[in-house]
């Protein structure tokens, strides 16, 4: 990417995580990593949110939560699923209270794979999704000006 | 008489990155009473041993939670150990010993990290987590991992610690207790951070003892108890003192807790002086069969592992009363009463951890 157009701020929710990759998560924010610095803020509202960024595989208790997230957030959104867990169960994939990865509950734009996932590499998952927002934010103006034309 | 109203607390919420949902009764600005409802993380870990047989579940165990991954996975080499009377080496009860106190001092300065950032001292937050850092970075030049380590094994630890590692670590630990120092000394002396904490929360010894508090919840209200006194790994040949606190509220807990930090230096100071040389780990074959209890002091507080195998290699059963879970009586019983702008306050000071609690 050359360069980011956007201050995206992050919504951050633990699907059934062990808060391995939800202490990374919130390490990116902190000195070492320092994604503020970019004007990546961690928001608690999911109105405010552009990323969603969830960890942990989906149950039947929190399916309806990040479900409920998702849909307040407003459009343009991207989904990031963090950690082994969030893309597709893993080693929990076979436990009887894990219907299986995000993907099972909202779609999902960015996969990061770790376990935990690496602080480093959730900071490139989410320069993925900026790019993946971009492109929805364009798609997203297109289809206003249509039917703005079409009326 | 003012009406009574209900607002919800989670699962979703700024202050933790975790889900716990508490439905608190409000009079005014008064909770009158605080329902608890777990169950967001539900996993169902401890059904896997019969999926998984009873080496690789060491793995998963390990995952109950990201911050005392490496307490778990050693409760339940223990366990096994003690079911199949497999003798461990020295060096591996030290090296477990030093891993530890590693795991409690960055579960600490965490903690601190985030009550600093419910109070609103962002700065502080900060500084809280740079130096969990260094912990961190020490945790992956000795295991190769910064949250989940896989470093324990039945029969021992899977690597060593050189000399060399443990002088320079040794050396970092005495560099950083200057700064640890200057950094806590805002958490003891501060006003502000004194005004939001002292005389919040009170939980009393009887109100301790009555809703079965553990660890520095305990502690903070005097009661001297601390299962790493039970002398398990390395910890009966060192030299510690149990930390307690006097006067009950959010404050003592923190103190409880700071002091804390400075028991885990000496305690690994201590480790690596007497750790001896010799093998980590030892070849351990045959499936268990018996059952066994362990006891061990996380950075939260006593958790509870009980193992019982058949003689096959899948385990009859796993369970673990982890700490948070047993210290929810307890919260409830501090938020009866308060503010509600301390709710999240009080939420911390029992230092929750959801994964551990829901498993």
């Amino acid at each position: 990417m050359a360069k980011i157009t956007k201050s995206p701020w992050l919504l951050h929710y633990d699907g059934s995580s062990c808060n391995g990759c939800d202490i990374e998560v919130l390490a990116c924010l902190t000195p070492v990593y320092d994604v503020e610095r970019f004007g990546i803020i961690n928001t608690g509202n999911p109105k405010h949110a552009d990323i969603f960024l969830v960890t942990g595989g989906i149950n039947e208790k929190n399916k309806a939560v990040v479900k409920q997230l998702y849909d307040q957030m407003p459009e343009p959104k991207v989904v990031v699923a963090v950690g082994i867990c969030a893309c597709n169960g893993g080693v929990f994939k076979d436990a009887y209270n894990i219907i299986g990865g995000v993907d099972k509950a909202i779609p999902v734009d960015v996969y990061v794979p770790g376990c935990a996932a690496r602080p480093e590499a959730i900071i490139d998952g989410v320069v993925k999704a900026l790019g993946v927002l971009d492109e929805k934010q364009k798609a997203f103006k297109a289809a206003k000006k249509q039917k703005g034309e079409n009326k | 008489m003012s009406k009574r109203s209900i607002v919800p607390f989670g699962p979703q919420h700024p202050v933790l990155p975790e889900p716990i949902h508490l439905d608190l009764v409000l009079e005014d600005e008064k909770v009158v009473e605080a329902i608890p409802s777990i169950g967001f993380i539900h996993r169902g870990l401890e059904k896997l041993v019969d999926k998984r047989n009873y080496k690789d579940y060491l793995y998963v165990i390990e995952r109950i939670c990201g911050i005392c991954s490496f307490m778990h996975g050693m409760g339940y080499a223990e366990g096994i150990e003690r079911i199949m009377d497999v003798e461990i080496p020295d060096r591996a009860k030290y090296l477990r010993t030093i891993w530890c106190e590693m795991s409690r001092l960055h579960s600490h300065l965490l903690w601190l990290g985030l009550l600093a950032d419910a109070f609103g001292f962002e700065s502080l937050f900060m500084h809280c987590w740079r130096m969990r850092e260094t912990i961190l970075d020490m945790f992956e030049a000795s295991t190769g991992g910064r949250v989940i380590f896989s470093v324990n094994k039945i029969g021992g630890v899977l690597k060593d610690m050189d000399s060399a590692m443990l002088k320079s670590f040794v050396e970092m630990f005495d560099k950083m207790e200057e700064e640890v120092k200057t950094l806590t000394n805002v958490f003891l002396k501060d006003y502000t951070v004194g005004s939001r904490l002292r005389g919040v929360g009170i939980l009393t010894k009887e109100d301790a003892i009555l809703n079965g508090a553990v660890g520095p919840m305990m502690r903070a209200a005097g009661i001297e108890q601390d299962t790493r006194k039970l002398g398990y790994a390395a910890y009966g040949d060192l030299d510690f003192d149990i930390i307690t606190g006097k006067d009950c509220d959010s404050f003592a807990r923190c103190e409880v807790r700071i002091n804390e930090i400075f028991q885990s230096f000496n305690i690994i100071r201590q480790a690596v002086d007497k750790i001896p040389q010799g093998p980590v780990s030892v070849d351990v074959k045959g499936n268990p069969n018996g059952e066994a209890f362990v006891r061990l002091e996380q950075p939260r507080g006593e958790a509870v592992f009980y193992f019982r195998g058949d003689g096959t290699e899948h385990l009859n059963r796993a369970r673990v009363r982890t700490p948070t879970f047993a210290n929810i009586p307890s919260l409830v019983k501090i938020l009866e009463g308060c503010d509600y702008a301390d709710v999240p306050i009080l939420v911390l000071t029992i230092d929750p951890c959801v994964s551990c609690t829901e498993r």
